[in-house]
């Protein structure tokens, strides 16, 4: 056995997690959120530069990682750094461009698109077969009529990528230029601070290459990216809890650091066991992504459970150890906390995926 | 024992029913419901109409112009409010600052501030709280120093709810640090308007304005306006502080958000069913709901011991904790219930009645899930309510 990050890994994440540091902010963040792209253009070519797009893909289309490890130790880092640009849309994007062989996916890497998914739906809950899009088969096309939920950074893509239900009722993967005669989005900012929009898709034509291949391209799409965020809530606990950790040595209440209570010392060290398990949980997920199909789902669900459960926790103790200022919009702290607690609302929260677990390991 | 209304309690509560049913306004209480935040000025209106109907002061005597209710009544109204997505009275004053004022207060200020609260004159706020003082709330550090017939007042509070809208703060001042820190507080009522004070707001992670901080710069307050004793305001205070935890269990508040989730889980649909047919949801509202059910008689049961001339005391701590606890749980079921609808954010602008992106019950979830992580954290954080459990009720 062996836990360590390759050589590629540590290097990729040390240049990624200097750059977070020093170069981006939660200033940066909330800028792009509130701007008409949702994202920072220029933060967004320096990360396609610094090669984390492409470690996301295998050298076979043109990346050079693509193994679950590469995705988890990208992932952690960005969720260290509080990153909000549309890496992980670009991850589902991309698998499912992978997969289809598309020649879309160079652009993704480089930089120079912005792809994402857009499966789930209003009234789809965490669904990803209840597509009610549908797409009519034409004598030269497709047309596609629908509407897709909270798409995270709708706006600052050329390309969606949507399922779609056929007339014969099987739900097949679509590439859909934004830029599309009737496509409209309604974009807004997420409680957790990230740009996202809904979708709506009338009477959109797309010419008949259009269609990527069926829903498994999408299934496989969610799972890596169900792993990238279980690993993006790593790196936000981590920064949640050295951030409390430092709060309970430096906060003075009845002469005192508030660190010397006892009963504070007590819930540091539960957070400190329960993210070992969580790290253990994604580890255990990563390892099954190449495996059997019934293992991975078994794992990432799993994972996604244990994380939904303990970023909760983290940030709810977060915010409680650090009284009044932990409630704070300024204090760097609560975005944290928010994207921590938001990453239960994407890809299934942990009672889906412990239903999902349950009915998994009777089969 | 027996755990029913006595029929005069039933009654009562009927009446309580007819009055919510007619008059308040829908307009408030479809807010309310939807968890917006309401305008100082419909605060106001709903307090206007209670005080008509002589139900604004339901923790004072009758002779101060309050109800006279006994606990159960309160309680009662209470419940049957929140039920009725009433808005909730601002307590700073008529819940907080009252009871000091008709314990300990002169009889010129009595018949000054009391029916100005009952008027509306007066928006209240409470600054205890500073920088440095917040659980260790005896290491208040704004300084009050005589100076004729008045007090200068430096320092700062922060934290301090509403002060936007207040006119009027009560504060916890040092007039001496000689002693033991607990020995030289005094309690001050400041008039906002005075030169000198400055209202900072802080916005909180749910994105609201709900507190502030409030600087003092040599601001002069008439001396008439110190409460009490010099240097006892810590008395004052605390008596003040089990006060504010009695009615800090928050069932109505609780009852009213459990059976909006029920509505919520109806309406949300998981693998083709209503949510609230999922079993592992379902087991997560029972388990509120049981609890819920348990608080409530052990409200009671506190609530019935101070009856019967009991101290709630150290009890209170008992109710602060579990009721604050059963709203953030209910808070957090809510925003589990609405699904990725619970990541929108859709800041509340004046005048833009933009359409929700989702269904409208899913506007509020997280706002209000975040915004209720205050309810451990003030009134004397739920750690300290333990601290004060583990001496006073086990001797530890
Ligand atoms: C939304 C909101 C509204 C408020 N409104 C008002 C208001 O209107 N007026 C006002 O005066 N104040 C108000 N407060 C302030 C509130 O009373 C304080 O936040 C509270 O007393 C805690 O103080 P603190 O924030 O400084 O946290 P700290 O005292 O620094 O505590 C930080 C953490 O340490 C823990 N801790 C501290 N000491 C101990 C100990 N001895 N043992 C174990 N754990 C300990 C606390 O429980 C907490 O988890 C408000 C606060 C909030 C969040």
């Amino acid at each position: 056995m062996d836990f360590t990050l390759s050589e590629d890994q540590q290097s990729l994440v040390d240049v990624l997690a200097r750059f977070s540091r020093e170069r981006y902010g939660i200033a940066k963040r909330t800028a792009a959120a509130g701007a008409e792209s949702g994202h920072d253009v220029a933060t967004w070519a320096q990360l396609a530069e610094l090669g984390v797009i492409g470690m996301l893909f295998s050298s076979e289309v043109g990346g050079y990682g693509g193994n679950a490890f590469d995705i988890m130790a990208v992932f952690e880092t960005l969720g260290h750094g509080l990153v909000g640009e549309p890496v992980l849309p670009a991850l589902l994007a991309g698998t499912v461009l992978a997969a289809a062989g598309s020649d879309a996916l160079d652009r993704l890497i480089d930089g120079s698109d912005i792809a994402v998914s857009a499966f789930y739906e209003p009234t789809s809950r965490y669904d990803l077969d209840r597509v009610a899009t549908t797409a009519t088969e034409q004598s030269q096309d497709w047309k596609i009529d629908g509407a897709k939920a909270v798409v995270h950074h709708a706006e600052a893509a050329q390309t969606l990528i949507v399922t779609a239900r056929e007339a014969n009722g099987t739900v097949s993967v679509f590439a859909v230029p934004a830029a599309a005669s009737g496509v409209t989005m309604r974009g807004y900012v997420t409680n957790d601070g990230i740009r996202a929009a809904e979708v709506k898709l009338e009477g959109v034509i797309v010419p008949k290459a259009a269609k990527l291949g069926g829903v498994a391209l999408a299934r496989d799409a969610v799972d890596a990216g169900t792993l990238a965020i279980c690993a993006e809530a790593l790196g936000l606990m981590t920064w949640l809890k050295d951030a409390t950790l430092e709060y309970l040595r430096t906060r003075i209440q009845f002469g005192k650091p508030i660190g010397n209570n006892q009963v504070l010392q007590h819930r540091m060290a539960d957070i400190v066991v329960e993210m070992e398990q969580a790290r253990s949980a994604v580890i255990n997920a990563a390892a099954a992504m190449d495996g059997p199909a019934d293992a991975r789902a078994l794992a990432l669900s799993a994972a996604k459970y244990t994380i939904g459960t303990t970023a909760t926790m983290v940030a709810e103790e977060a915010i409680q150890m650090h009284g009044g200022i932990g409630m704070t919009e300024e204090l760097g702290l609560s975005h944290f906390a928010k994207r921590a607690l938001m990453i239960d609302h994407q890809f299934g929260d942990s009672d889906h995926h412990l239903r999902r677990y349950i009915t998994l390991s009777a089969a | 024992m027996d755990l029913s209304y006595t029929p005069e309690e039933t009654q009562f509560r009927d009446e309580v029913r007819a009055f919510l049913d007619e008059a308040l306004p829908q307009r408030l209480s479809d807010k309310v419901r939807d968890g917006s935040t309401l305008s100082k000025a419909e605060v106001e209106e709903w307090q206007a109409i209670l005080s008509a109907r002589g139900w604004l002061a339901t923790h004072w005597p009758r002779e101060y112009g309050g109800t006279g209710w006994n606990v159960v009544e309160r309680f009662i109204f209470d419940v049957e409010s929140s039920r009725a997505n009433a808005p909730s009275i601002i307590p700073f004053g008529l819940s907080m600052l009252a009871p000091v004022l008709i314990k300990f207060g002169s009889d010129a200020q009595k018949e000054r501030w009391l029916p100005r609260m009952l008027d509306g004159e007066d928006w209240w706020c409470q600054g205890y709280s500073e920088p440095g003082a917040g659980s260790d709330l005896a290491n208040v550090r704004t300084t009050a120093v005589r100076d004729g017939d008045h007090y200068v007042v430096n320092g700062q509070k922060t934290w301090t709810t509403m002060a936007q809208h207040a006119n009027m703060i009560f504060c916890l001042v040092r007039t001496d640090s000689s002693g033991k820190p607990q020995e030289g507080i005094s309690f001050l009522l400041v008039d906002m308007t005075s030169p000198g004070v400055e209202v900072r707001p802080i916005i909180t992670l749910d994105g609201d304005h709900e507190v502030n901080e409030v600087f003092f710069k040599d601001v002069r307050v008439p001396v008439e306006n110190l409460v009490g004793e010099e240097g006892l305001g810590w008395t004052y205070a605390k008596y003040l502080l089990t006060y504010e935890r009695t009615t800090m269990a928050g069932i109505g508040a609780s009852r009213a958000a459990l059976e909006r989730l029920r509505e919520i889980a109806q309406a949300e649909q998981s693998d083709g069913k209503p949510l609230i047919e999922d079993l592992l949801f379902a087991m997560r509202v029972a388990r509120a709901d049981i609890a819920l059910k348990n608080l409530e008689t052990t409200t009671m049961r506190v609530v019935a011991a101070t009856a019967q001339g009991g101290s709630t005391g150290a009890q209170s701590s008992i109710l602060k904790i579990k009721g604050t606890e059963l709203r953030q749980e209910i808070s957090a079921l809510t925003r589990r219930a609405v699904g990725a609808y619970a990541q929108p954010f859709l800041p509340e602008r004046e005048g833009a009645n933009e359409a929700p992106v989702g269904p409208d019950y899913a506007v509020a979830a997280t706002p209000t899930y975040l915004n209720l992580r205050k309810l451990s954290i003030y009134g004397g954080s739920n750690e300290i309510q333990k601290n004060i459990m583990t001496k006073a009720i086990l001797g530890l």
